[in-house]
């Protein structure tokens, strides 16, 4: 509906014929472009463009190229900081590979010490992952979805292992867990079950620890998710449980694959945790970040590569994320 | 088109088959109370601005929305019942639905989202599989059956959706602007294949939409909703050529007016008076098509009654003609061609001479 002879405030208010008007249903956002799009973005194209510049497309595309660039007049204000920042990133990993011994290293690698280290703090990892996401993703989802008085509340509380120290999550897991645990008593005395300083006891401080993150990013991928799915899923006769497994899941795949590498990677991490709740036993709950500590005290060397396979590690999950978290910056 | 004359007032007798209900939803400051009746292969059509309730109405239907108050049955059983504490879930009702953008699963082909329904209702995975197969067979759509939903077109996405929504053998079929988000081109091709489907559908099949043409085409009767009520209801011909409201009088693109007639002289509320030819008294309704009217430089020597001295307030290009929007004591649209807007040099601001022949209105009772 173009407007001839427009001058100022002449618009018919009247649409009358068959022609489609507003386009936007109901739900505005979700839906794909109305019926009136395509017109008026063919009508404004010829309108808005400047008879110097006829083909605007291939404009565009030149620009947009350039863009990624580092352009010149960044302010100095801002340059300087950015690049001390930057170094003060990288410095210390270049550290590590500068004064890495290297020629003792295969000999370093191969030792019994390292590699049982570096098992069980593989395998740990790796459980404690599958309990945040057993237990995480439910809850992810209750958080997105479920109405109940007191989620803001809820919420908080998952959170809250995130921004509580480490070593004060040991001390907890201990009251709470330990063999005179307000539960871990119970757990002793009914099924013979101690978790503290096993390998166990490693599994449930890393997930304590690692869930919040797996949590959050389910949860923030599942908020982006459009519900309506769901809906559509239940006029097709499934379940709401069917409905989440057979359509939500998969939707939100990509989200939890990312916290769930998100978790490990801080579950492999974990020190603080992990050495109130589960002490320091070479084997059963000596993982790789408490034998760099105490090798460190010991055998510097031994400590440094052992930092380098925990680095080669690191580099290779953020590898593995690039495409999901590069491309999403 | 029609093919059971079922009249719209009939609601008083409970219907063994077909659709029956009342929706009532009440949400803070908006309320929507519809009464609804259909019978088995009847497509009926909710048509109304945005915001008037439609999407909601199928919402309720659907059981994704939980009525107020009211009641909703189907084939004799009753889906909702809120006096009684009574809800079909959503996943219990032989209803299927198609949605405004479809909302096929991403991640599944689109066999595999037509094969969704069958499986959620225990049919084996081939089995399922091999419905699905034949559903997109009847669309057409053999040679999509593997791709996913980003990988197809508007109108193949469109034509999944609802060989999603009728695999499960629905008894209701719900369809939510069903064309909308298809381009101008595709719209006429999907809309023949629609009304295809929709006249070999054996259910109640109901449909909402903006579009007069699309609900024109594709239903039996049109139900008319503003604010949440109906407004109207009747076979799409009866309301194009008797519209009760300025909506639907815009939506046909008649000028519509409401005043009392006495004889063949009805007085508007605002004072001006249109000679008809139907004979009335009372309360009445006039249309009259923008193009009867003629517009005149000069006071014309004619003998026509209805006869005004407007001002041009506005001008749009209306297909191939100018839409001229006229006030005074007659606010009117006018078509005239481009050759006669230009001899008459109209210009916002410029009055005309304005008749219109009595044998071009046409009168009803309110």
């Amino acid at each position: 509906m173009t407007e001839r002879n427009a001058g100022p405030g002449q618009g018919s208010g009247a649409e009358a014929g068959a022609g489609p008007n507003s386009g936007a249903g109901p739900n505005p956002g979700a839906g794909p472009e109305g019926p009136t799009g395509p017109r008026e973005v063919l009508s404004g194209g010829s309108k808005g463009r400047r008879p110097g510049t006829p083909r605007p497309g291939t404009r565009f595309r030149t620009a947009r190229l350039r863009t990624p660039r580092l352009r010149a007049g960044v302010p100095l204000p801002l340059l300087l900081p950015a690049l001390l920042g930057l170094a003060f990133l990288v410095l210390p990993l270049v550290a590590l590979l500068v004064r890495a011994p290297w020629r003792s290293l295969p000999g370093q690698l191969t030792s019994v010490a390292v590699w049982q280290a570096l098992r069980l703090s593989l395998i740990t990892a790796t459980a404690a992952t599958a309990v945040a996401l057993v237990l995480g993703v439910p809850l992810a989802w209750l958080l997105a979805r479920a109405r109940f008085p007191g989620r803001r509340l809820l919420r908080a509380l998952v959170t809250l292992p995130l921004v509580l120290p480490p070593v004060v999550g040991g001390v907890a897991l201990l009251l709470a867990l330990g063999r005179n645990g307000i539960v871990g008593r119970w757990l002793d005395s009914a099924f013979g079950v101690t978790l503290p300083f096993t390998t166990a006891g490693v599994v449930v401080a890393e997930a304590f620890v690692a869930m919040p993150f797996l949590v959050i990013s389910v949860e923030g991928t599942l908020r982006a998710a459009d519900p309506r799915y769901e809906e559509a899923a239940t006029t097709l006769g499934a379940s709401r449980f069917t409905a989440f497994r057979r359509v939500t899941l998969p939707m939100v795949a990509p989200g939890v694959a990312a916290g769930a590498v998100l978790a490990w990677a801080r579950a492999l991490g974990e020190f603080g945790a992990t050495i109130t709740f589960a002490g320091n036993f070479p084997g059963r709950t000596q993982t790789m970040p408490l034998s760099v500590y105490l090798a460190l005290q010991s055998d510097p060397a031994a400590a440094i590569a052992l930092s380098l396979v925990l680095l080669a590690v690191s580099i290779a999950v953020l590898a593995g994320l690039r495409d999901r978290w590069m491309a999403a910056s | 088109m029609t093919r059971t004359d079922a009249s719209p007032t009939e609601g008083a007798a409970l219907r063994t088959d077909g659709l029956d209900a009342r929706l009532v939803v009440d949400r803070g400051g908006f309320r929507l109370d519809l009464r609804l009746t259909a019978a088995p292969g009847e497509v009926v059509a909710l048509l109304g601005p945005n915001g008037a309730g439609k999407t909601t109405a199928l919402r309720a239907l659907a059981g994704l929305t939980p009525l107020t108050e009211g009641s909703l049955r189907l084939d004799g059983r009753t889906l909702e019942d809120p006096g009684n504490r009574l809800r079909v879930a959503p996943e219990d009702r032989p209803v299927g639905v198609v949605f405004q953008d479809y909302l096929l699963f991403p991640h599944l082909s689109a066999l595999d989202n037509v094969a969704f329904g069958p499986r959620c209702h225990g049919v084996p995975k081939a089995e399922a599989r091999a419905q699905a197969a034949e559903w997109l067979d009847r669309m057409g759509l053999t040679d999509r059956a593997g791709a996913k939903p980003r990988a197809l077109s508007g109108g193949q996405a469109q034509r999944v959706a609802l060989a999603r929504a009728l695999a499960t053998h629905p008894r209701l079929l719900l369809l939510d602007e069903p064309l909308a988000a298809l381009d101008a081109r595709t719209r006429l091709d999907v809309r023949a294949g629609l009304r295809r489907h929709l006249a070999a559908f054996e259910a109640v099949a109901v449909l909402v939409t903006h579009d007069p043409l699309d609900a024109m085409v594709l239903a039996d009767r049109l139900v008319v909703v503003e604010d949440g009520g109906i407004v109207q209801e009747g076979a799409p011909a009866d309301i194009s050529r008797r519209p009760r409201t300025d909506y639907i009088a815009s939506l046909v693109g008649l000028n519509l007016y409401q005043g009392r007639a006495e004889g063949h002289t009805v007085t508007l509320d605002g004072g001006a008076t249109i000679t008809t030819t139907e004979d009335l008294t009372g309360p009445v309704f006039v249309a009259f098509p923008p193009a009867a009217v003629t517009l005149h430089r000069d006071r014309p020597d004619s003998s026509a009654r209805n006869l005004w001295r407007l001002e041009v307030a506005g001008m749009e290009s209306h297909g191939d003609q100018i839409r001229v929007d006229l006030t005074g004591e007659l606010p009117l649209l006018a078509d005239l061609t481009t050759a006669a807007v230009a001899e008459l040099s109209l210009h916002p601001g410029r009055t005309v001479w304005v008749t219109l022949k009595a044998t071009q209105t046409h009168a009803y009772p309110a």
